[in-house]
């Protein structure tokens, strides 16, 4: 049977078909289709973490009890999962394990464009990217036997035009494998004290060396011979491009990126004329085929070390480095693009929770540390009211680390508020809380608690009260948690309400002491909340645009006749009422209540 | 472990790309104007047809009212999923500022077809930025060969202002070569049970357009 999957649906795919029994991950764009579509399979435990080492340690737990096992994230995801990970490598495996890594080029949706290829390397383990989305399917199960075959974990690493593109698939069985009834102890297997890690070390140099034998075997590495005059060196999506650019050229396609089989790329070196690596950010490949000593005629001298490639990028790159046969259709210059657009750029849905909050910190001029999620959105103009945004959970430690040094002698503007959502909050930020109340900080923390981790589109978290699969579970109460950590002052506020929310905040802050404000509001997009609009009472308005600040799309600019007035789209409104208490005219004005 | 490589024998009928194997197909519009649903019904219906099928997308950020791309490309061998900037054969828009934006997808001779509705960014709204003026003349301008589609009233005229996504492609469907009955059976697939017969007149209206 035929279908066309995405990347991430082959992926989860791929797993059911090679007998996967457990998956764990943290939502993160472009990989968190990948476990949605792993919970459709009821043979597999699938399972949100509340981050990513906790969702690689789930992972590694099951493969030590004998199951085949996935871990999943987007590409900083494996920063945080970095300490499992290095270790496992040391450990190896029992049933297989392989570590998924969606990497973000050109930073559709992420905070930096890191390469994670290069943690294959750091780790000391294989790795395997896929050019499509067939592939993504067939080499998960390849990763899997490689894994247990070296008794290694397996990186697995997609970009987003491998994650989120479609192409057919030839769908597969799922292999059984026998039912799990023992757990099996291997103390200097799995016990990494120094004197057993000891002896694993020389394991994981060894292994490397085997497996760069097996790369010569594998029949994912493979070369494909066209005109000898031109050869490309290439995998994932960067294969496709350069298969599109260059359709007469000679290929050798690589499926199993670290390590490298390098009598396989000495021999495609002495058959063809000229030589090159085309790949998207670091020079990755590059830099072991340098280290071969073959001699290339170009790489990342022809592309940029930034952003994403496509074929026209990689047939213009390859011609400028002296490579013939390109798609003449890709080598023309684009037509230009139109000047002076207004841009489009993302923002709060109309009936935001966030968007009260930062309408009040915006208006109050203090420096707002912030975090990863929807509310992001809160650093961009209108609104414009987030002054830093890192990494996932670091907020509250970077606030901490900002009242620390700076005396603000009573000038609120001087003074950092920590910001962050309720699922990223449980991701990271209580260890930063835990921080800032042990170190004898006095920052405020204000706790986004919209019910759901929605810039991901609405994955379950520790606070939901239901799992992955849709099961009611033990929800984590916000309020006994951070009073747990120490925090004497929980605040909660109603982020509808401008005028509360601006007295708590302020309140908060002149108590000199540790403080976290919790707006609980849940999210309207995921739990589809719609009220009635309001409207505009042309008579009273006039124009002042102050409405305007709050950043609604609702909300338009129109010409009468002489004046200028807002007009509110009854289509768009979510009735929050937001932009209403920002009116100084009382212009803008309730819908009737339904009567009975 | 093999890739598929089973090649598919395309149909005769003759594509809108008349100069390569493959015919190149982007649609922009706004998060939740149905992009990616009427990107998804075109996959299929090339897939359906016999076509290998590639089809990209960018998800994320593109749900709260950002501007939304989809390349689809279908022919007898599809190697990449994205279309290249300037070799697009057909741009589908679903709202005119994002008609200019990506008009330069185009290839030289390609057509735009796009819906007349105005939906404004945020930062129009915001007053932070003016809405071009005359933005169809400045479309025909810049591409002659493009065609306006009033998508959304002859959505409302069918039935729901929601299957403006249908006209557009009922707009698009004389271009493409895929049979009347296959989009048919994909449109009725995609769409809530109930609203069938007002997304069908919808397709119906855009392709009399």
């Amino acid at each position: 049977m035929r279908e066309l999957l995405s990347g991430n649906e082959a992926i989860a795919r791929g797993a059911w078909e090679a007998g996967v029994r457990l998956a764990a991950a943290y939502p993160g764009t472009p990989s968190t289709e990948i476990l949605q579509n792993m919970a459709e399979y009821k043979e597999i435990e699938s399972q949100w973490s509340p981050n990513e080492k906790v969702a690689t340690e789930v992972a590694l737990g099951a493969s030590i009890a004998g199951a085949r096992s996935l871990a999943v994230m987007k590409h900083v995801g494996v920063n945080v999962a970095a300490d499992p990970l290095f270790t496992a490598s040391y450990t190896g495996v029992g049933g297989g394990f392989v570590l998924v890594t969606a990497d973000d080029p050109a930073m559709h949706s992420s905070q930096n464009e890191q390469d994670n290829r290069n943690y294959a390397r750091f780790a000391k383990i294989p790795m395997f990217e896929p050019s499509d989305s067939q592939e993504a399917k067939d080499l998960v199960r390849v990763a899997f036997e490689i894994s247990e075959e070296f008794d290694t974990p397996v990186l697995f690493r997609t970009t987003t035009r491998i994650s989120h593109s479609k192409s057919i698939v030839e769908l597969g069985e799922r292999v059984e494998l026998p039912a799990l009834t023992t757990l099996e102890k291997d103390v200097p297997k799995y016990t990494m004290l120094p004197g057993f890690a000891k002896l694993k070390h020389p394991k994981v140099e060894q292994r490397i060396t085997d497996l760069k034998k097996r790369a010569e075997t594998l029949p994912v590495n493979r070369i494909e011979m066209g005109d000898s005059a031109v050869g490309i060196i290439a995998t994932g999506t960067v294969y496709q491009y350069a298969r599109e650019a260059f359709p007469q050229a000679s290929f050798l396609k690589l499926g199993m990126t670290y390590p490298l089989p390098r009598k396989m790329i000495e021999e495609f070196r002495s058959k063809v004329e000229r030589l090159y690596v085309v790949e998207e950010l670091d020079p990755f490949l590059e830099e072991q085929i340098y280290l071969m000593d073959v001699k290339l005629d170009g790489g990342k001298d022809l592309f940029s070390l930034c952003g994403e490639l496509d074929p026209g990028a990689v047939a213009r790159g390859l011609t400028a480095g002296g490579a013939t046969g390109a798609e003449p259709t890709l080598l023309l210059p684009p037509p230009a693009e139109a000047a002076g657009l207004p841009q489009r750029p993302p923002t709060f849905c109309p009936g935001c929770s966030h968007r009260g909050v930062f309408t009040v910190l915006k208006k109050l001029r203090v420096f707002v540390s912030g975090d990863i999620g929807c509310y992001t959105l809160g650093a961009l103009p209108p609104i414009g009211a987030m002054h830093t945004c890192v990494c996932m959970g670091a907020s509250i430690g970077m606030a901490h680390g900002m009242s620390k040094v700076v005396d603000a002698q009573g000038d609120i503007k001087n003074r950092a508020v920590a910001v962050i959502g309720d699922s990223t909050f449980f991701h990271s930020g209580v260890t930063g809380l835990m921080d800032t109340i042990w170190n004898r900080g006095a920052s405020v923390t204000i706790i986004l608690d919209n019910r759901t981790t929605a810039m991901t589109g609405g994955q379950q978290n520790p606070g939901s009260g239901n799992t992955l699969d849709g099961e009611p579970a033990s929800m984590v109460d916000l309020t006994k948690l951070v009073e747990a950590l120490g925090v004497k002052r929980v605040a909660r506020i109603d982020p509808y309400d401008l005028a509360q929310t601006e007295r708590v905040i302020r309140e908060e802050l002149e108590a000199g002491e540790p403080s976290v404000i919790i707006a609980t509001a849940p999210c309207v997009l995921e739990f589809k909340i719609k009220n009635d609009p309001w409207t505009i009472d042309e008579n009273l308005c006039n124009g002042c645009k102050r409405c305007l600040r709050v950043g609604c799309i609702a909300l338009n600019l129109v010409e009468e006749g002489e004046k200028t007035l807002v007009e509110i789209d009854p289509i768009q409104c979510n009735g929050c009422g937001v932009c209403a208490q920002m009116c100084n005219f009382d212009a803008i004005l309730a819908p009737e209540p339904v009567k009975a | 472990m093999t890739q598929n490589t089973q090649t598919q024998t395309a149909p005769t009928r003759p594509a809108l790309a008349v100069n390569t194997q493959t015919t190149n197909v982007l649609l922009s519009g706004v998060g939740g104007q149905g992009v990616l649903l009427a990107s998804y019904v075109l996959s299929q219906a090339a897939m359906a047809e016999g076509y290998d099928v590639k089809q990209s997308e960018v998800h994320g950020m593109s749900q709260r009212g950002g501007s939304v791309v989809s390349h689809l490309r279908f022919g007898a061998k599809v190697a990449a999923p994205i279309v290249t900037m300037g070799a697009a054969d057909l741009l589908l828009s679903f709202e005119p500022l994002e008609a200019l934006r990506y008009h330069h997808w185009l290839r030289p001779g390609g057509l735009l077809i796009y819906n007349a509705l105005r939906v404004n960014p945020s930062t129009v709204a915001a007053g932070l930025a003016t809405y071009p003026d005359e933005i169809d003349a400045r479309i025909a301008e810049i591409w002659p060969n493009s065609r306006k589609v009033d998508a959304t009233a002859l959505a409302e005229q069918a039935g729901t202002a929601k299957a403006a996504n249908m006209v557009l492609l009922g707009a698009i469907s004389g271009r493409l070569p895929f049979a009347d009955e296959t989009w048919r059976k994909i449109i009725a697939e995609v769409v809530p049970p109930k609203t069938i017969d007002a997304n069908m007149r919808a397709f119906d209206l855009g392709r009399d357009s």
